[in-house]
């Protein structure tokens, strides 16, 4: 093969792409073309102390260059793919560059949602998604201690409570304005919500629910305040905004590949071009019921980018691990795994006040997922009864003394 | 200083000059350790960085907290006593020597 394999966004997905490329023989050239500075790197800690201390990014990197020169995965940073041509099998580059492919792989991620308000634009307003985010936001953050200003997060989703509970760690004095009646609600039961917001609360954080934002001001183009539809200003030396993603899908969409808000993929990573593959955040997953599933997360990334890799080759390697996601706010461990949309029955277990204890969603008698706050053991049980579509009853479930791990010796 | 050795699934040794406060699993990474996957970059909750601590060494490391002894309850390949996450093996020049065996799977 003269033309290398691309790979498009050199995030978690486009690293996993490259790496089962080679660890399944694919010996050919293999580029991996990302915008930013950096090495692929891990994207989870920029929310936690490592917006604190920031230290060296290579910290984050997925693998060290030597890794990457061991493996003959070409990297190409600071660039920016404009277009894909289909038909002629290159890729377009900003320079107006023209890269011509064997085999594509778009692991282009998400762009973060705007806050659409005035002021959304003023200095010290800041969404998270790259170390560059991580390292502005850290250095606010210095400022408002010094100036004793406060911190404003808006948003109530694992972004936004992982800042908040890093800045409140950091000793910051830190309101969260929640658009919704409760928190992560787009993920866990009512259940999970409070005990996060109780440890939320008991740690200092303001948490505000139902905050329709209206204006964020400042004073010299700098922020100051955020202003909720109430007529209530909340002074803010610093404003992150979490309110959640857009898949990044312009270029295979412009490119004629089918998407739905989000690159449309078949179980194997398969786009609707033969030649392409995607993998990761961009992706909409057609499942075999018709319906398209979005999952942000590491775990995601990794198993699509081993099904998109196979795909490039030719073979088939079919998608089917149960997702799991997971969040750290000060010592609670959060911990989810299958998708609990749709549940008509959730079980508790272990000490919900502490809070160290499990929820399991039940749909018409069966388990289909579980989240877990500081119970890892639950969570680890709950991994592997899920893949081997195990179900334990919900005495089973809500008895802290039975093991659940017996099931699968079973 | 502390140099680490990894032996690779497929026998392989590759001897890594590791920092002191790094984990051993940071320093395989950077080295592309074959076998180390470390699909959670750290955080003890994936327990794909799983390695084989060798017999004289087991006993200079601190052990594992409660959380890692959760996770090597579910390691994919079978769990040893001298099986530990390298996420978690802090590097200080006590350990220059250290020798780690890779699994042959993780996930």
């Amino acid at each position: 093969m003269d033309h290398p394999i691309l790979i498009v966004g050199a995030g978690q997905a486009g690293w996993q792409v490259a790496e089962s490329l080679r660890q399944e023989g694919y010996s050919g050239p293999l580029l991996l073309i990302g915008e930013e500075a950096f090495i692929p790197y891990n994207r989870p800690p920029l929310s936690k102390k490592w917006m604190i201390d920031r230290p060296d990014p290579a910290s984050l990197a997925i693998r060290g260059p030597d890794a990457l020169r061991r493996r003959q995965i070409d990297l190409q940073l600071n660039t920016r793919v404009v277009a894909i041509d289909a038909r002629a099998r290159e890729v377009v580059l900003a320079d107006g560059a023209r890269l011509p492919y064997a085999g594509l792989a778009l692991c282009t991620g998400v762009r973060l949602r705007e806050l659409p308000v005035p002021g959304a634009q003023l200095r010290g307003v800041f969404g998270l998604r790259t170390i560059h985010d991580a390292q502005q936001i850290g250095d606010y953050l210095d400022r408002c201690a010094a100036r004793n200003d406060r911190v404003v997060v808006i948003g109530g989703g694992f972004i936004g409570l992982e800042v908040a509970a890093t800045a409140t760690k950091r000793g910051l004095k830190v309101t969260v304005l929640e658009g919704l009646g409760r928190l992560m609600s787009r993920v866990v039961a009512p259940i999970v919500s409070e005990a996060a917001a109780r440890v939320h609360a008991d740690h200092g954080v303001e948490l505000v629910f139902n905050a329709q934002i209206t204006e964020i001001s400042g004073v010299d183009a700098e922020v100051r305040a955020v202003r909720t539809a109430d007529g209530i200003e909340y002074p803010a030396g610093c404003v992150i905004v979490g309110i959640g993603v857009h898949p990044e899908d312009r270029l295979a969409a412009a490119a004629g590949l089918d998407c739905d808000r989000g690159i449309i993929v078949d179980g194997f990573s398969r786009t609707s071009d033969p030649h392409i593959v995607a993998a990761g955040d961009c992706t909409a997953r057609r499942r075999p019921d018709g319906s398209l599933l979005r999952l942000e997360s590491v775990h995601n990334a990794i198993e699509q980018g081993k099904s998109a890799a196979s795909a490039l080759l030719g073979r088939e390697r079919e998608f089917t691990a149960t997702p799991w996601f997971w969040s750290d706010q000060y010592d609670m461990k959060l911990q989810m795994v299958g998708l609990s949309h749709g549940y008509d029955q959730v079980i508790t277990r272990g000490d919900v006040d502490k809070p160290a204890f499990s929820a399991f969603y039940y749909r018409q008698g069966r388990l289909i997922a579980v989240d877990s706050l500081s119970r890892i053991q639950d969570h680890m049980a709950a991994r592997k009864l899920l893949d081997n579509k195990l179900s334990p009853t919900v005495e089973q479930a809500a008895d802290v003394n039975f093991e659940l791990p017996s099931l699968l010796r079973g | 200083m502390p140099q680490v050795v990894f032996i690779e699934p497929d026998g392989r040794r590759v001897a890594v000059q590791a920092k002191d406060g790094q984990s051993a699993m940071r320093a395989a990474v950077d080295q592309g350790v074959a076998g180390i996957e470390a699909e959670c970059g750290g955080q003890c909750l994936c327990a794909t960085c799983h390695c084989y601590v060798a017999g004289p060494w087991q006993e200079k490391l601190p052990p594992p907290s409660a959380d890692e002894q959760v996770m090597l309850e579910n390691v994919v390949a079978p769990r040893l006593p001298g099986s530990r996450l390298s996420c978690q093996i802090v590097l200080n020049p006590s350990l220059d020597g250290l020798t780690l065996t890779v699994p042959p799977r993780q996930s």
